[in-house]
């Protein structure tokens, strides 16, 4: 396949304004109704937010569409700590996700634009905007910010409370971002990936966007895939490709692998190398789980999926932002519960325990944090039930000395250093 | 009457426990003392166990708010 939002690459550069609109065409000028025509475009190609939840973007953009002194969030933040997609977008060809950003501004009438990014690509980000400068007067204002450190801190409304100047804490919802935002004005929070999207339908149409995909996941997506693969990277794939071709997209498999980790730290596990399934919505939406951020994490037969569940779920534990009860004590209790049954010292009640907390945390924070979590257990219970229950009767296994495979940023920073 | 439902703030609720005391009909706490709350519309019926819980939160973290 022809690869689209990573054409031109694999570059020493990031692509230039020059070589952006040689390989993509001038982004259109939206007139008189334009905007709700665009709108429309997206909701005919069904996109949908590939930062993790997933939201069709058309209907976000309608949520702000109409109100008054409206402002676009670009969303680069990518707390997800096996996902680089967004990195990629923002040093390797950000005119891409400026022109979603700006077309999204003419949309809806926005004359300010915030890029929200980790301060590492601050500078390709600055370099392409002065090269549009000197182009042309901009219409809209634009400015770069550093997007919080943690795992929540990439939610849309932790993500515009930092931006406020206060701590990146999730507010309950509603009111939506849309309705009261950036202080307080009405603002589109969208992914990087998706407004990369918003470019391209913008120039070529719904019908084009979704030759190439499966009806559920329509178009291309950007895939992080990392664990036991030869050539662990970001890449561009049709959507609805078998999950085992995508493996062989990233080099192959190394070793036979025993389970897939689907859409993010948030997401959920699949066995073996997602046999039968493939990255569309209903497909994924069978065994449990979601595209998500794009995230796919191949547990090789060598590692051990009970250490490996027991470790992120007391890190994603240990993420929680603190505000609400049900997430700190929840995600604790069932940290801890995890922790023991991967060190063979359960105690009477706990299998029963592991199932009643991973439901009774479910919905029950300010964001979604709690949920994720629920769910990421959920399907490690499904898929590893042979794995739980031989550690909660023999204690750790031979595999649980390596080292982990599933990495915490801190974890990433060392291996790398 | 409008159908109203009744929420908590997460970021507010303290688990002190009061709501689930005074409404347990609709209210009932988790393993780690913070209220569940059944998430359909209030009966007339009840509606006064309802408002009362909402007045006695010492967080103010109960809310009824317009429903289905």
């Amino acid at each position: 396949m022809r690869h689209r939002l990573l054409a031109g690459l694999p570059s020493p550069h990031p692509i230039g304004l020059a070589t952006h609109l040689e390989l993509h065409g001038p982004s259109p000028l939206l007139g008189r109704g334009g905007g709700d025509a665009l709108i429309a475009e997206l909701e005919a190609a069904g996109l949908r937010g590939c930062g993790g939840a997933g939201f069709p973007a058309a209907a976000k953009w309608r949520a702000v569409a109409g109100r008054r002194r409206p402002v676009i969030v670009v969303n680069a933040a990518e707390g997800e700590p096996m996902s680089a997609k967004d990195r990629v977008l923002m040093t390797q060809v950000p005119h891409l996700v400026l022109d979603g950003a700006l077309l999204a501004a003419q949309a809806l009438g926005a004359r300010d634009c915030v890029i929200a990014a980790p301060a590492g690509v601050h500078a390709p980000i600055r370099s392409a905007l002065r090269e549009r400068r000197a182009a042309a007067r901009p219409a809209v204002r634009i400015k770069v910010e550093a997007s919080p450190h943690g795992y929540v801190g990439g939610e849309e409304s932790a993500l515009l409370s930092h931006l406020e100047g206060r701590a990146p804490l999730p507010r309950l919802k509603p009111p939506f971002p849309a309705e009261r935002g950036l202080n307080g004005r009405p603002t589109l929070v969208q992914n990087a990936e998706t407004l990369a999207h918003v470019a391209l339908i913008a120039r070529h149409g719904a019908a084009w966007f979704r030759d190439g995909g499966s009806g559920g996941i329509p178009g291309t997506a950007l895939v992080s895939i990392s664990g036991a693969v030869r050539a662990p990277g970001v890449y561009e794939i049709p959507a609805g490709t078998p999950l085992p071709d995508v493996l062989d997209i990233a080099g192959g498999r190394l070793q036979q692998v025993r389970a897939l980790l689907v859409g993010g730290y948030f997401g959920g596990w699949v066995g073996g190398a997602g046999e039968g399934l493939s990255f569309d919505d209903a497909s994924l939406q069978s065994a449990g789980v979601s595209a998500g951020a794009g995230v796919l994490v191949a547990l090789g037969a060598a590692d051990c999926p009970v250490a490996e569940t027991a470790a992120l779920t007391a890190w994603l534990a240990d993420e929680s932002a603190g505000q609400c009860g049900p997430c700190v004590y929840g995600l604790g209790a069932l940290a801890d519960l995890l922790g023991r049954i991967a060190g063979g010292r359960t105690e009477r009640g706990d299998g029963a325990r592991l199932t009643r907390w991973t439901e009774m945390v479910r919905g029950r924070g300010a964001c979604r944090h709690p949920d994720g979590v629920a769910r990421m257990i959920s399907t490690a219970g499904r898929v590893f039930a042979t794995e739980l229950s031989e550690h909660a009767r023999r204690g750790p296994c031979a595999a649980c000395g390596r080292a982990r495979l599933l990495l915490t940023p801190r974890a990433r920073e060392a291996a790398t250093a | 009457m409008r159908p109203e439902r009744l929420v908590v703030d997460p970021t507010a609720c303290t688990a002190h426990g009061m709501c689930a005391e005074l409404f347990p009909e609709w209210i009932q706490l988790d393993d780690w003392g913070y209220p569940m709350i059944d998430s359909g519309d209030v009966p007339p019926d009840l509606r006064d166990h309802a408002e009362r819980a909402v007045k006695m939160c010492p967080a103010l973290a109960l809310k009824l708010r317009r429903g289905s």
